[in-house]
């Protein structure tokens, strides 16, 4: 650390006198000291060491005992000098403020030092014989010269130094001031040649600044806008979060936002902007100002919304298109409200097709917008969206329902709408519609499922007839969904052999003998249980499954029949049902005949039933397979007879065999206890009979079920029966066993 | 509307500047009554600053001359303060060389004053920049076109590094600087630290805290954690005195009190 000037004398007193008379210094007063290495050292290095720390010295130590080495020497030089020059150690003074011994602290210990040093001097004064008191005058002028010059170069310097310093400070304010300028000069450019609208606000929301770009943009004058509250441009439909957004912005929380906001301009035309607002903060990271860049995007966003529009709506029309219906319906299902409703009328125009093939499509074209302008202006009103799914079918949906009325309502008021005639291109054309509607509560359906409803029940309405419409019901749909179901489930059950075959006997009203057993189907379903064919031969046949379910059946009844032969005693023909499809097989024949060699069974113990409507209607192809039958020796029976229209002269041309009597007859000759029988059934059936026999043909009524209706009907010369009187149907084994015991006629 | 806030600051002499502070402790006259007011506040708290200041200068030259010696060709002083007494130049120039030498400070004024100083060296250069944006001082100096930062360098952080705030990434910053220097450069480090008078550092960095210079002391580990990447020559990071003293130089013997922390690292 620093030594101090007191600490000097004894490091002086100790070493110094040794050090000069070692080193035989001889200083004269009145010659030029000659060189004395080992003093000048001494006292040097204890300068360099006393001043230390007094200021920086940019010196190695080497080099510093150097110089100072060298000041040594010139001051004990002018102390010597003759004719006495004090001044000298003037710039000895200057040059310590030279070398930087720019502390102050530096004459005080330099002067302190040469204190200690007094004495080894005052010795060199006697043995010079000089007066120690005229030399001690003479080191007190040296050292006031060496002051005066140390504080005159020390004066310079810091004189020099606060100049630089003030003209640096000058220097640096002007660069400063360019710089502020050019970039002030920069901003302003860019503000105000900016295309983009720029605006500046304070973190309060007050606009302190536009640019003529946003003035333009807005059509307001620049001062109508500065000085205005952000929050006034807050338009209803902003995005929410643009605002939450801005609020923390001038909180200081956020640093920047982006958003698409729509403005209003001065001439109350919306202007859609991209806008992106930035923080400014000061310099100790306050919020200061804001600034909002702001692009005019209107042009961008009315394209946008052409397109919008023109992907939501149909061109021909002009009415929303299917795109824009489902993300409305979707909408419905997406946030319900509670108890909320929704109805939809699903509409389609009777007969346009008619239309469009008869008077061409440009007329269609012209009917259809008429049509959707009409709905429109009467849907519209009432505040529901219709929508053109394409073709002729429209929708209208119903938000928020009040309940089935309002939308039946609104159906029957479509229907009013387009009862006056059409009158295009000098046509006049009456329409109608036919329309689904479905209305119910939002919750538990979805749009998709709501849509089916809709178009099921439009569905309806068409198989209704025109110009109505069908609400939709649930139990039918069930019941339909249950058909379907069950249709859909008959190939599988077919192969999984859920199909089984029962056996009734026809039996002889004369003698009781069993004449024939007709082959029955039965569905033994695995969850429903035993399903009768009533239920699934028409499922059957509109699917085409009857055609190897027929078959299936046949070769069933066949195997069995083969058995009863085996049994003895007379032997029954099986009869088994013929479907329409299965006669338009061309493999009919071949079939049939494969089945009778696999299984053994004559031609003749084979009998087919064929409806009467579907035995009339036979010809071509299917006449051609059931005469080939006919004549190999299958019977061919008409089922249900009496039911239908016969075409008797045709009739004898077919090959048939027998007729059966439609149980709906047989029905009226039951008259149990003391009622009599129907004697216009009774009448109908006898001329059945003889109308039967005319032809050749044995007749078997079916549905008996009291021992009085046999009765009767042998009475008028039928040949067969079969009922529940005689036998229930029943499994293959029961015939078995009745063909040992037939129950008498009573 | 007023001045935006991106615009450079205006020179406020109501505040005191750390490079003219320094400059007065140094024995300079290159500052004003509220620098020296500044500094004699903090004499009085802490009676031996000019001398620690001093020390810090000497390391300086004495590592600048240990560059040289090293074949060190060009040198990057940042935060050089006013470039008076005993700056980098000077000691290079008295040292005989001609090394070019580029100043980067980030006071306006010792800007300023720099280049009325190298005005005449032609191989020497101030450059206003902020050590905070190492990537935009280093490409600056390159620009000067006195420096190849292809080449071994010598970049000097001298009593600058603790005006760095540890939120402003410090170990980034000597990320930057060592991936954009050559293999072989060398770093001059020296660094406030209350390691060697833990009583004196908190009411120092209180003072230059309140006169919008904050100071931040690290201790010797932390500082050897910022010059990864680079080798220490010996003796390592010691206090000031005790780096290479000068021969002949009596030794100091509480050169604890020095509280800097100093180093000179290689760059690998
Ligand atoms: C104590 S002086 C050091 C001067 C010189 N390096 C020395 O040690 O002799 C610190 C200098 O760093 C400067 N400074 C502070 N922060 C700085 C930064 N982020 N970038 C550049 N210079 C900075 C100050 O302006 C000041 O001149």
């Amino acid at each position: 650390m620093s030594s101090h000037a007191d600490d000097a004398p004894s490091g002086a007193a100790g070493t110094s006198p040794a050090g000069l008379t070692a080193g035989g210094l001889n200083p004269t007063l009145s010659a030029p000291v000659p060189y004395a290495g080992d003093a000048y050292d001494e006292f040097a290095r204890q300068w360099a060491h006393s001043v230390q720390g007094t200021s920086y010295v940019p010196l190695p130590l080497a080099d510093m005992q150097v110089y100072l080495r060298d000041l040594t020497r010139r001051l004990s030089s002018a102390l010597g000098s003759e004719p006495f020059q004090p001044h000298e150690a003037r710039s000895i003074g200057e040059a310590l403020v030279a070398a930087h011994f720019t502390g102050t602290g530096t004459l005080e210990r330099t002067f302190a030092l040469i204190g200690a040093w007094w004495p080894v001097l005052r010795e060199r004064a006697y043995a010079e014989r000089h007066d120690p008191d005229a030399y001690l005058l003479r080191l007190i002028q040296i050292q006031g010269a060496l002051a005066a010059g140390y504080a005159e170069a020390l004066r310079t310097r810091t004189l020099h130094e606060q100049q630089s310093i003030h003209a640096a400070v000058l220097d640096a304010r002007e660069l400063t001031e360019q710089a502020l300028h050019t970039s002030e000069a920069r901003f302003r450019a860019v503000f105000e040649q900016s295309g983009l609208g720029i605006a500046i606000g304070d973190v309060d929301g007050v606009i302190l600044d536009v640019n003529p770009a946003l003035a333009q943009m807005f059509g307001f004058h620049t001062d109508d806008l500065t000085g205005r509250q952000v929050r006034d441009f807050m338009l209803a439909d902003d995005p929410g979060h643009v605002w939450q957004w801005y609020e923390e912005l001038v909180r200081g929380e956020r640093e920047h936002f982006s958003a698409e906001k729509r403005y209003l301009r001065a001439d109350g035309e919306p202007l859609w902007t991209h806008l992106t607002v930035s923080l400014v903060r000061d310099t100790a990271g306050h919020p200061e100002y804001q600034v909002a860049m702001i692009e005019d995007v209107t042009d961008r966003h009315r394209l946008y919304t052409r397109l919008r529009h023109q992907s939501q709506h149909d061109p021909l029309t002009g009415l929303p298109n299917r795109a824009l219906f489902f993300d409305r319906l979707d909408a419905v299902f997406a946030a319900p409200g509670d108890a909320d409703r929704v109805g939809l009328c699903y509409l389609d125009l009777d007969g346009f097709k008619v239309v469009n093939d008869s008077l061409g499509h440009d007329v269609g074209d012209q009917l259809l917008i008429a049509v959707a302008r009409r709905l429109d202006a009467y849907v519209s009103r009432a505040g529901h969206l219709i929508a053109r799914m394409g073709g002729d079918e429209f929708v209208v949906l119903v938000e928020h329902s009040a309940g089935t009325g309002q939308v039946v309502a609104l159906a029957e008021g479509i229907l009013g709408a387009l009862r006056e005639p059409f009158r295009i291109r000098g046509h006049d054309l009456a329409v109608t519609a036919s329309i689904g509607i479905v209305e119910r509560p939002v919750a538990g359906t979805g749009p998709a499922d709501t849509m089916r409803a809709a178009d099921i029940t439009l569905y309806w309405a068409k198989s209704g007839g025109r110009g109505r419409w069908t609400v939709f019901d649930t139990e039918r749909n069930d019941r339909e969904v249950a058909r379907y179901t069950l249709s859909a489930e008959m190939p599988a059950a077919l192969h999984h052999g859920e199909f089984d075959v029962d056996y009734q006997p026809l039996v002889s009203l004369a003698d009781g003998a069993v004449l024939g057993v007709e082959a029955l189907v039965r569905w033994r379903h695995p969850r429903q249980g035993l399903i009768g064919p009533d239920r699934f031969i028409g499922l059957a046949e509109e699917t085409g499954l009857i055609v190897p379910l027929g078959m299936y059946v046949l070769e069933r009844a066949c195997r069995e029949a083969r058995r009863w032969r085996d049994l003895g005693g007379p032997v029954p023909f099986v009869s088994v049902n013929l479907a329409e499809r299965q006669c338009h097989e061309p493999g009919l024949v071949r079939q049939v005949r494969r089945v009778l060699a696999e299984t053994g069974l004559e031609p003749e113990r084979l009998q087919f039933e064929l409806t009467e409507s579907q035995i009339m209607a036979t010809d071509g192809g299917p006449l051609e397979r059931l005469r080939e039958l006919a004549e190999m020796g299958v019977r061919i029976a008409i089922d249900d007879f009496g039911t239908g229209y016969s075409n008797l002269a045709y009739l004898r041309r077919l090959p048939v065999c027998e007729l059966k009597i439609a149980g709906s007859f047989v029905e009226g000759l039951r008259g149990s206890g003391d009622a009599d029988p129907d004697p216009v059934d009774a009448r109908i059936v006898a001329s059945l009979v003889d109308l039967a026999h005319a032809l050749g043909l044995t007749v078997t009524a079916e549905g008996i079920e009291t021992a009085a209706q046999a009765e009767r009907l042998r009475d008028i010369g039928c040949d067969a029966g079969q009922g529940w009187y005689f036998s229930r149907p029943g499994p293959a084994d029961r015939i078995a066993t009745l063909l040992d015991g037939v129950p008498r006629v009573r | 509307m007023e001045r935006p806030s991106w615009a450079p600051e205006e020179i406020d002499l109501s505040k005191p500047s750390v490079a003219r502070v320094y400059d007065y402790y140094l024995g300079g006259s290159h500052n004003f009554e509220v620098d020296r007011e500044m500094a004699a506040q903090a004499v009085a708290m802490w009676p031996e600053l000019p001398r620690i200041m001093q020390e810090n200068r000497a390391f300086m030259r004495r590592a600048v001359r240990h560059l040289l010696d090293d074949g060190i060709t060009q040198f990057l002083d940042i935060g050089s303060g006013i470039p008076t007494v005993g700056s980098t130049h000077e000691v290079v120039r008295n040292a005989g060389s001609d090394a070019p030498v580029v100043y980067v400070d980030l006071d306006p004024v010792a800007v300023a004053h720099g280049r009325a100083i190298l005005a005449g060296d032609p191989r020497a250069a101030m450059l206003g920049g902020d050590l905070r944006q190492p990537q935009d001082v280093l490409e600056a100096a390159a620009a000067t076109g006195l420096v190849d930062l292809e080449r071994p360098l010598g970049v000097l952080l001298v009593a600058v590094l603790h005006f760095v705030h540890d939120d402003e990434g410090p170990a980034d910053i000597m990320a930057t600087l060592h991936k954009h220097t050559a293999p072989g450069s060398r770093l001059v480090v020296s660094h406030a630290s209350g390691d060697g008078r833990p009583d004196k550092a908190a009411e120092h960095q209180d003072l230059y805290r309140s006169r919008n210079a904050p100071m931040h002391m690290r201790g010797r580990a932390e500082i050897g954690a910022l010059l990864s990447g680079f080798d220490l020559v010996d003796p390592g990071l010691v206090f000031l005195p005790e780096w290479r003293p000068e021969p002949g130089a009596e030794p100091v013997a509480d050169a604890a009190l020095f509280a800097g922390i100093a180093g000179v690292g290689i760059r690998t």
